[in-house]
């Protein structure tokens, strides 16, 4: 026999506690909102442009003389970071001054620093003209997947839940922006994979909310709007944590054994899973008792909206 | 009984198969492969250079740089179209992308517009009232143009990448302007950056002795041009005709060597063409000194000492042996149409492609027997067929990454793990929905019906939003990005199949075999 996570005739009440939950969310959302635009992003190499170099040495590296070491060849700002092990070094360079050409040629002042006995075991050069593509490209795909999405749910189900699931996957993006602004996370090509993970897993869970709303409104034609709903979370919630469940258990193996890149990576995504659950279950879903679902007269009595 | 038509049971039986023997190649070596039968199939995934080790580029086409030197021959040939049909003008100048003129009489403005465009046809010419002409090349024919130049710039930088023996390399244009040059295995591209670096421009020029060569100053018909050579710490310049006697296209072979004082040296070979060319001038010439100019650079300056009719030349020049050997590379892979603009390197290790490789393994096997673990906890002898399902799932996305040669990078693992937590997804809408239908009332069988086919549009629905996202990732992602989008589509279509085919015949076979009469679920 099986565990049973969540009782089987669960009945939280989520439509009630609504407006107690999206002032929440909507503080910690205004929170990353203000995060961006006052403190910003902590732009890495993709975004940016410049050079990162990780390297490997025979012995443990002494890292404050090779940062007075490289800033004495190129311009800006050096850092310099221990990469998993004391011989391991992960040095970022910021954007030369000057076109792609001055990238390639601090590259080589540095390489002749370093010397040959170093292993290089990455080295990125990203001048300015592919880090504002990359930039264009990141910020269309965010908002394309958001749109085709909404039309697609649109198509599916009806404008009401489009727009619902959209404001909830702009909350779940916006989650996962703030956390590499207020932890001054790298935000480099995959924050942007990151994100559209989140959105697509977030999706994923509110469209099963959704389904089972649209079959409960065919089944139980008279019964009020927020018990309709209230009951679809409820039926499906054991389905939500279960799956978030065993999501977020591969995410932390990949974290915890994946070696420092993966582990960058999969972090955010963690985060961005987390918000997506929660958001589906508590927003996307009582959002939708703010809109027109039924004609007038059945709407729920308790409804703002019904005279 | 649950009944499934003998047709799904040998498509569900089938794919499967299918899968193992697709992703069976993977575990062997090359070598091991040989030896196979030849319908055995060969393939393995392709492992992206952040994961095998390599070296990446992008490299960008000037257009600029070929629009100015078209202006500047259009500049030329309307010089001369106009004082051939004695038209006066002045303040003949290039502009970025055009030539402008002023005719001093106005009242020729037709007949110069003819003419003009008699000579060249694909120009555009308007003009003012007051006898101001402005030439320029129409948008089709720019495009054109800047087609033709990518096309022959990626020819050539397979030419050049080919002539270094590098193995499987990948070149490929990138949107309007770009070449994407992939090289795996290289872990230091410093040699090719410099390949790539050159336009590889060749040309054999007189060098005009009756001016002297002041750096910045050219007098007219002439460049000034730096050599290689310094004379007193400065840099030697020439006075070089703008026309060539011959030029590299006509070249049909270039080879290292060293000439009788063992100095590195290239020897060269003219076509037919470019031999009669040479050997006119030279005849004509003997005593004058010419210039041999690569990207107006000056290599050499040889005084000629007599005719050279068998197109047989030697070019010297202060070279390295390495550097002899580039540059008859270069002459025999020919000169770009336009300078190459190094937009981007990124350079992995072996030792690191390795480890990522090793901790990717370790990570996804983690993932696997933690959502297992967790699926037998939840729904013992169902979690257990949806952990089959899982299996499978992974081992027929392998088969289909071998088989399509998409390539697995980094992200694309990350991709692989997060595809066993959702591939589990829709057992567990089915599950949930066969516990519900049970509580309902339902019988076994009709229970486990009712599940499957009830969770069906939920899972399309589900499935098909996520896709979207995942295409577009595909469509506006680049290298990493889109390895992430296609091991996690792929992954997304195969998990339709394995939760819903795979484990409704598993859950057949077992209650047949079984005849239960209540579900461990």
């Amino acid at each position: 026999m099986g565990l049973q996570l969540i009782p089987y005739n669960a009945n939280y009440d989520f439509v009630g506690k609504k407006n107690f939950i999206f002032g929440i969310l909507m503080a910690v959302a205004i929170v990353c909102l203000g995060y961006i635009f006052i403190v910003g992003f902590n732009y890495g190499i993709d975004f940016k442009g410049g050079l990162l170099l990780e390297i490997r040495t025979q012995q443990a590296v002494d890292i404050s003389k090779l940062r007075s070491d490289l800033s004495g060849v190129v311009e800006g700002e050096v850092t310099l970071q221990e990469f998993g092990s004391p011989n391991d070094v992960l040095i970022r360079v910021e954007r030369q001054p000057g076109g792609e050409e001055a990238q390639l040629a601090a590259l080589g002042k540095i390489k002749e620093k370093l010397g040959a006995s170093v292993d290089y075991r990455r080295v990125e050069t990203v001048g300015p003209k592919v880090s504002e593509d990359l930039i264009r490209n990141g910020i269309f795909a965010i908002v394309w997947a958001l749109v085709a999405m909404l039309v697609y749910i649109w198509f599916r189900f009806e404008w009401q839940f489009g727009v619902c699931s959209v404001i909830t996957l702009a909350h779940d993006a916006l989650i996962v922006l703030g956390l590499f602004c207020i932890f001054r996370l790298e935000f480099n090509e995959t924050a942007i994979i990151a994100v559209l993970i989140t959105v697509t897993y977030s999706i994923n869970d509110t469209v099963v909310i959704y389904d089972r709303i649209r079959e409960n409104l065919r089944k139980f034609k008279k019964m009020p709007l927020r018990d309709l709903i209230n009951k679809s979370i409820n039926e499906t919630l054991s389905r939500t944590i279960l799956t978030s469940t065993t999501t977020l258990l591969s995410l932390f193996g990949l974290y915890l054994f994946g070696g420092p890149v993966i582990a960058a990576f999969s972090l955010p995504i963690i985060v961005g899973i987390l918000a997506g659950t929660v958001s589906s279950i508590t927003v996307s879903a009582p959002l939708l008792l703010h809109m027109h679902l039924r004609p007038d007269q059945m709407q729920n009595s308790t409804d703002a909206e019904v005279l | 009984m649950i009944h499934i038509p003998l047709w799904r049971t040998l498509l569900t039986v089938g794919v499967c198969l299918l899968g193992i023997i697709f992703v069976s190649p993977n575990f062997f070596t090359r070598e091991q492969l040989e030896h196979f039968p030849s319908w055995f199939p060969k393939s393995k995934v392709v492992l992206g250079l952040d994961l095998q080790g390599g070296a990446h580029l992008l490299l960008e086409v000037d257009f600029d740089a070929v629009l100015k030197d078209q202006m500047t021959s259009l500049a030329d040939a309307t010089r001369t179209v106009l004082r051939k049909e004695r038209i006066g003008y002045r303040g003949l100048a290039t502009k970025n992308d055009a030539v402008i003129l002023t005719l001093r009489n106005p009242d020729d403005l037709e007949k110069a517009k003819t003419v003009l465009k008699q000579n060249e046809r694909d120009i555009e010419i308007t003009s003012t009232p007051e006898g101001q002409l402005t030439l320029s090349l129409n948008e089709n024919t720019i495009s054109e143009r800047k087609k033709s130049a990518l096309a022959q710039s990626i020819e050539i930088v397979r030419r050049r990448v080919d002539e270094t023996g590098t193995a499987e390399p990948f070149i490929q244009r990138q949107g309007e302007d770009r070449i994407l040059v992939q090289l795996p295995g290289l872990d230091d591209p410093t040699r090719i950056k410099n390949l790539l670096g050159k336009t590889a421009k060749l040309q054999f020029r007189f060098v005009d002795t009756s001016v002297t060569a002041e750096p910045g100053k050219p007098t007219p018909g002439n460049d000034v041009l730096p050599s290689q050579d310094k004379e007193e710490g400065h840099v030697v310049h020439y006075a070089v005709k703008k026309q060539a006697i011959v030029s590299g296209e006509n070249l049909v072979d270039a080879q290292p060597g060293f000439d009788q004082y063992n100095r590195p040296i290239v020897s060269i070979r003219f076509d037919s063409l470019g031999a009669k060319k040479f050997g006119d001038a030279t005849k004509n010439n003997v005593g004058r000194p010419f210039a041999i100019v690569l990207d107006n650079k000056v290599l050499s300056a040889p005084r000629i000492n007599e005719p050279i009719l068998d197109g047989h030349a030697q070019i010297s020049g202060s070279f390295t042996v390495q550097e002899a050997q580039d540059l008859a590379l270069l002459m025999r892979a020919g000169a770009l149409p336009a300078p190459l603009k190094i937009l981007e390197e990124r350079t992995v290790g072996p030792g690191l492609g390795a480890d990522s490789i090793a901790s990717g393994e370790y990570a996804t096997i983690i993932a696997i027997l933690m959502v297992a673990a967790f699926m037998f906890i939840a729904y013992s002898f169902f979690g257990a067929i949806a952990n089959i399902a899982v299996v499978f799932n992974l081992l027929l996305l392998f088969a289909a990454l071998s088989v399509t040669h998409a390539t697995l990078t980094l992200p694309g693992i990350a991709g692989i793990a997060l595809t066993i937590g959702m591939a589990v997804d829709a057992n567990v809408l089915i599950n949930e929905r066969i516990k519900e239908e049970i509580r309902l009332g339902r019988k076994m069988l009709s229970a486990i019906d009712a599940g499957y086919n009830r969770a069906m549009t939920t899972i399309i629905d589900s499935n098909l939003t996520t896709l979207i996202g995942v295409g577009l990732l595909y469509y506006f992602g680049a290298g990493p990005t889109r390895g992430f989008a296609v091991t996690t589509s792929i992954g997304i279509i195969i998990s339709m199949f394995t939760a819903i085919s795979l484990t409704k015949q598993i859950v057949a076979w077992w209650i047949n075999w079984k005849r239960p009469t209540r579900l461990p679920i």
